[in-house]
């Protein structure tokens, strides 16, 4: 076996691994206790000590998509046989289910925001950070400065004016007006990093597709966008990530259609109390999308963050 | 196949004037190289060719059209990047059926193509490889399968054996220069290395500074430099100049070095003042009847010949002689220089004075 004098020591790799295994243990534990909350009974969620070792139920789950009322004894008996599990949970409770909750439509509504300004931000990312990277744009660094100026206070700190504006503008509580948005907050921090993924990729591989006969527009699309799959890839979790978790914005300028599920799962009460099951639930169910997006491209994501750290 | 020609072709690059007016004729069908040191200009006039860049004044004849305002895309010209440029999402196939695609082609005719391609440049067996993995050699031949396919007008090629190991390299230039008498297309070369260029190219520019130093056949270029950059650049190790102040009439035959005289060939116009006699290392030559002395210094071997240096009045002398001669190194020796070969350069300027030998075009 070869031992290069960079290469870490056993002993040194074995205290590199320990740490690194705490680490994601202690931040992954809040994670798997709202998973486990998540399958818990009420009582079950509130017990102290609290409970580990529990009987799962999907009580939570079933009071996170539902609208329930409470029924007296008589009434309950009244009622034919319950015909699915989930009737039988709410039953066990003393009430019926009346009709779905509308984590539904605020799911929905996370996924348009999300996904739709994450879109647009990437999309018009990548045509400024091309055009910043390739061709002489007068007082490129200035642009570039005042690009990332946007960012340098935090984005509720406008919330006011915002807020005001989107009233005159009748974007409040819209779709349109909370993707916009969220793409004005994300769009620094793309057109940033695609720039710097744009200009790792030589433009020999432009000229080629330029004297191979196609356009600047066809070299660009067909030629740069495929090497520029990684950058996009993780600016594109980054936006993402974002435009899902944003909560001060959404409870401010969203209410009746456009409300996210980040302002929504807070507010799932159920009788007597918050329904802890049903908040970890809903919490579970928000986490998804944005687990299955990043591991879907984490290969990407892991290259991402290191590309161009070393000059090939 | 085309002729291209160059004709007062200027390119500036804000304050940087990278080419001043240059002007050259590429005939149909020649190995052409544009030679230099790094910064000369010479891969700015590649590009410009190419249109990659477009000049900033002058003109560009293709073919019998003027095409220095046009679009690369529409020139019909094929490129070899020093690094290749090989697309890199893409396999060795589609690498090399690109710029067929674009032309609308159909895919079987796409296909018979690249089959023939890859049978010329010996790479059918990694046709479907990703063009990662492939050696420098496999990549230079993708790339030049990528230039070759759609029988351009004429080959452009930056630099394209820089990137290669020197085995490889002696290899790739001659499996280039037999692929090119094959097809007998107008090629334009890159390089800055001066062996290559005399190994390969049936015409030579010198480049330096953005300007036309010198333009012609290898040997021209060797055995009569237009200028003492020329003289500089081109042979290994260079040419020896030895400076001196004098004068030079019409018609002269000999000069005035210190104070030795010394056979040139016969001068065509006289000068006078600071001038430099250059002497090739290998028409140094030792003789008792020498009138030149000097005193070894160093010896270099290499195999067949060996480098001897020699210190003079007139600075350092190289001398290019067959390796069975010793010389010890502090041995006081007389040396000839061959008189036909010499060429007389006026100092201030860098240009060859007009002689019987060297007429001193550029």
């Amino acid at each position: 076996m070869s031992t290069s004098v960079t290469d870490p020591s056993s002993s040194q790799k074995w205290i590199a691994g320990t740490l690194v295994i705490a680490y994601a243990l202690i931040t992954i534990a809040p994670l798997i206790w709202i998973f486990m909350t998540g399958f818990k009974t009420p009582p079950d969620s509130i017990s102290y000590p609290p409970k580990v070792v529990f009987e799962p139920s999907l009580e939570g789950y079933v009071n996170l998509f539902t609208t329930r009322t409470r029924l007296s004894e008589a009434e309950l008996q009244a009622l034919p046989a319950p015909d699915n599990f989930a009737d039988e949970i709410v039953r066990n409770r003393g009430m019926v289910i009346v009709g779905p909750s509308r984590f539904g439509e605020r799911f929905l509504n996370s996924v348009i925001i999300g996904f739709g300004s994450t879109f647009l931000s990437i999309f018009l990312g990548t045509l400024a950070a091309y055009a910043f990277s390739r061709f002489k744009i007068p007082f490129t660094d200035d642009l570039m400065f005042f690009i990332l100026s946007t960012r340098m206070m935090p984005p509720i700190a406008v919330a006011i004016p915002i807020f005001l504006m989107y009233r005159e503008l009748g974007l409040s509580d819209t779709h349109l007006g909370m993707i916009l948005l969220y793409t004005a907050v994300n769009i620094s921090l793309a057109v940033w990093l695609l720039k710097g993924f744009i200009d790792e990729i030589p433009r020999e591989y432009e000229e080629a597709a330029l004297i191979d006969g196609y356009t600047r527009f066809q070299a660009f699309y067909k030629v740069v966008l495929p090497q520029a799959a990684t950058g996009i890839a993780s600016t594109a979790i980054f936006c993402l990530i974002f435009a899902w978790n944003e909560y001060a914005f959404a409870v401010l300028l969203t209410s009746g259609t456009a409300q996210t599920a980040p302002p929504f799962i807070p507010t799932i009460i159920g009788i007597g109390g918050l329904d802890w099951p049903a908040v970890a639930a809903g919490a579970t169910v928000f986490l998804l999308p944005v687990m299955i997006f990043t591991i879907m491209l984490r290969k990407h994501l892991l290259r991402g963050i290191t590309f161009g750290a070393v000059r090939k | 196949m085309a002729e291209i020609v160059i004709k007062n072709l200027r390119k500036e690059f804000g304050d940087f004037t990278a080419v001043q007016s240059s002007s050259f004729i590429i005939a149909d069908g020649e190995f052409f190289m544009l030679l230099g040191p790094s910064g000369c200009g010479k891969t700015t006039t590649l590009r410009m060719i190419a249109g990659l860049e477009l000049p900033t004044s002058g003109e560009i004849w293709l073919d019998g059209e003027e095409v220095s305002q046009l679009p690369a895309s529409k020139r019909d010209i094929a490129f070899v990047f020093q690094m290749f440029a090989l697309y890199p999402h893409m396999n060795v196939r589609k690498n090399i059926s690109y710029p067929l695609v674009s032309q609308g082609m159909s895919a079987s005719a796409v296909k018979a193509k690249v089959s023939e391609i890859a049978d010329i440049l010996g790479i059918q067996d990694i046709l479907d490889r990703p063009v990662s993995g492939l050696s420098g050699g496999d990549r230079q031949r993708v790339a030049l399968g990528r230039a070759i396919v759609r029988d351009p007008k004429a080959f452009m090629m930056d630099e394209p054996l820089g990137a290669l190991d020197a085995e490889f390299r002696e290899r790739m230039a001659e499996e280039l220069r037999a692929l090119h008498d094959r097809m007998g297309a107008t090629t334009v070369y890159v390089t800055h290395d001066q062996l290559e260029a005399m190994q390969m190219g049936d015409k030579i520019v010198v480049m330096n500074h953005g300007v036309v130093e010198q333009f012609g056949k290898p040997q021209d270029i060797y055995d009569k430099p237009a200028t003492m950059f020329v003289a500089d650049f081109i042979g290994s190790p260079p040419m020896n100049f030895l400076r001196f102040e004098g004068a030079i009439a019409a018609g002269a035959t000999q000069v005035q070095v210190g104070d030795q005289s010394i056979d040139v060939p016969g001068a065509l116009e006289p000068a006078d003042g600071k001038l430099v006699l250059g002497v090739r290392p290998e028409h140094v030559s030792f003789s008792d009847d020498g009138v030149y002395r000097g005193r070894v210094i160093a010896t270099e071997y290499l195999g067949t010949t060996q480098i001897i240096t020699l210190e003079t009045s007139h600075g350092e002398v190289k001398a290019r002689i067959a390796s069975d001669t010793s010389m010890r190194i502090g041995e006081q020796v007389a040396l000839q220089f061959d008189r036909s070969t010499l060429t007389v350069f006026d100092a201030d300027s860098g240009r060859a004075l007009r002689s019987e030998l060297n007429d001193g075009e550029i």
